[in-house]
């Protein structure tokens, strides 16, 4: 079933207080597709993330997934379907005070009864998809900040989930190691069957991997673009989002 | 090889592939017969990656395109003669060495610590000057959480220490029937040792802690970092306002904690023992002379700068994550503490050699 919807947001508006963020949010993420969230600085992708992953609820529409309405349910409901969410966070978000392989290690100790070595294989499995094994004793602060955003990677990845978050999984690294990120999210896509969603506006990477997208307005504070970041660039004709697949200077809109 | 069944990690375990499970042959191949699986998570990957080390070792080569293509993806990205993890070496000093280093360290730490004192002193002799990049919120946001946010913690717990030194007193001098002497000692008391020490103990606990915590988030956000980049001195724009902060009003705590101290003793004599107001007050006046109140108000500043210079000091030197900011919270309070009542202890050897 290629176009089985796993995740699908109608009409939501996500707001701080009285500040509205973003409104008339909707969009379906279809199964095995990597799912972009594109716009400009500020104009709310990580908070469209933030409320996607159950840390913001929204103040209107419905967020369903799966079949199910993820916001009506009870806070255990909740968290039982978070199970089936991984979360790579900007910074990574490594527990500070805990070696790589002992925060990979957490959510199966928690969730599971799988017993000591079993995790242990788990987790060394984990970091070697991610190229990070010989890190597994290390702490966070001993290892750069590229191999932590792997090791943030290998812990999204620690209770096999079949949604995968990313909040700017190549912010802040060198163009050969995002690469290599890129790569190693579509193998990931592609071994694990998972559905990715990620927030980037690194173009590159965008039109390498991402099948699929919207683009936020941080000016009129809605989606003004649906489809794939190729198909963006290539046949859309909002000058806002001509100008960002385009890399061009936003001076006064269409004055190309 | 021929797998089926359900490979599923969460039922509970993964199959080890035994090390000397396959035969040397080199040039060997090993193709994979897998339609009968019917369920599989990452846990068959881990089985799979066992066989790929062991295979990798006797020199057999897998024939990957016989597996179906998600499992041959996740397979080919790992590696199958994998590095050794990076351990800690747990390596043992021997205890003459440690003793030495530690020493050494001790000193050292003394040593940085006059050093910043130094600094943060001649950034005040600056800030006289007006020549200094302290800005005045700084220090009038410190020192009002120093001070008045303090007073009502600072003013229970010297009201109960006076009223517990009553009570012991009251006890054993009502047997001598010198129940007035309740006054000189609580007033004595309190003047020369307990307002002070109880007063920084609490500052130590609530301001040290918060500066160590403050400045070591800020070390962990490369704030400090960038204060040294634009040539901002920290010891300046951040331990002067706080240092200072605290020696501002620690004396005036100190003589508030004294008189509080002395009312909670008053409230226990009145109405345990058969004293007039007009007596208690009278033997408090005449217990203790002007000495001994400047004897206090000298051990307040100093116990106020300790604490601020320490706590600072700490929270500068913390490592740069999460946990770190507890441990240097809890070792700012935790220094500010031991090291108040041993500042206390070396006053006590002065005052005795001095006569005061």
């Amino acid at each position: 079933m290629p176009d089985q919807t796993v995740l699908s947001l109608r009409d939501v508006t996500l707001s701080f207080g009285p500040k509205v963020i973003q409104k008339n949010i909707s969009l379906d993420v279809r199964k095995g597709s990597i799912f972009a969230v594109m716009g400009g600085s500020g104009c709310g992708k990580s908070t469209l993330l933030k409320s996607m992953i159950g840390l913001l609820r929204p103040s209107a529409g419905e967020y369903r997934v799966g079949d199910e309405d993820y916001w009506a349910g009870s806070d255990a409901h909740r968290t039982d379907l978070n199970h089936r969410f991984g979360v790579l966070f900007q910074s990574g978000a490594l527990w500070s005070s805990m070696t790589i392989g002992e925060n990979i290690a957490l959510p199966l100790q928690m969730f599971t009864d799988l017993k000591p070595p079993v995790i242990r294989r788990l987790v060394e499995l984990k970091l070697g998809f991610v190229g990070m094994l010989q890190a597994i004793d290390l702490y966070p602060s001993e290892i750069s900040g590229g191999m932590r955003k792997r090791a943030g990677l290998a812990r999204a990845l620690a209770l096999d989930p079949d949604i995968l978050f990313f909040d700017e999984p190549s912010a802040g690294l060198d163009p050969i190691t995002s690469a290599r990120l890129d790569d190693l999210i579509l193998n990931l896509r592609d071994g694990l069957g998972a559905t990715i969603i990620i927030v980037s506006h690194e173009l590159s990477s965008l039109f390498h991997i991402a099948d699929d997208g919207i683009f936020l307005d941080a000016k009129t504070k809605i989606p003004i673009a649906h489809g794939s970041p190729r198909d963006l660039r290539d046949t859309c004709t909002d000058p806002q989002v001509h100008a960002f697949m385009h890399r061009e200077r936003d001076d006064e809109e269409g004055n190309t | 090889m021929v797998l089926s069944g359900t490979w599923q990690a969460r039922a509970g375990t993964i199959p080890v592939f035994p090390k000397d499970g396959l035969p040397k042959t080199p040039e060997g191949h090993l193709s994979f017969q897998t339609s009968g699986i019917q369920a599989w998570d990452t846990g068959l990957i881990a089985f799979l990656w066992d066989l790929k080390r062991v295979a990798h070792d006797a020199g057999i080569s897998l024939e990957m395109q016989t597996l179906p293509g998600p499992m041959r993806q996740l397979l080919e990205l790992l590696p199958e003669a994998p590095d050794d993890p990076v351990h800690h070496k747990p390596f043992r000093i021997p205890f003459l060495e440690a003793l030495g280093r530690r020493s050494i360290a001790s000193m050292t730490e003394v040593g940085v610590v006059s050093e910043l004192a130094a600094l943060t002193a001649k950034g005040a002799v600056q800030t006289v000057l007006g020549r200094s990049r302290m800005r005045l919120s700084d220090l009038l946001a410190n020192t009002s959480d120093a001070g008045p946010y303090a007073l009502l913690i600072v003013g229970i717990v010297n009201f109960l220490i006076g009223a517990i030194l009553a009570f012991v007193g009251a006890v054993e001098l009502q047997k001598f029937a010198a129940g007035i002497y309740v006054a000189s000692l609580v007033g004595i008391a309190m003047v020369r040792e307990m307002a002070a020490v109880m007063t920084a103990i609490i500052m130590a606990g609530r301001t040290g802690g918060a500066y160590a915590a403050r400045i070591s988030t800020m070390q962990g956000n490369e704030e400090i970092d960038a204060l040294n980049v634009f040539g901002i001195q920290p010891s300046t724009y951040l331990i002067l306002p706080a240092v200072l902060s605290l020696i501002i009003t620690m004396p005036f705590l100190y003589l508030y904690g004294c008189l509080i101290g002395m009312l909670g003793g008053f409230v226990v004599s009145i109405s345990m023992l058969d004293i007039t107001a007009a007596g208690y007050f009278h033997q408090t006046i005449t217990a203790f002379g002007i000495g001994q109140f400047i004897f206090g108000f000298v051990k307040s500043l100093v116990f106020g700068a300790f604490i601020g210079l320490t706590s600072c000091r700490i929270g500068l030197k913390a490592g740069r994550s999460a946990a770190d900011v507890g441990i240097a919270a809890t070792r700012a309070v935790v220094v500010g503490i031991v090291g108040v009542i041993a500042i206390d202890a070396i006053f006590a050897v002065i005052a005795d050699v001095l006569g005061i």
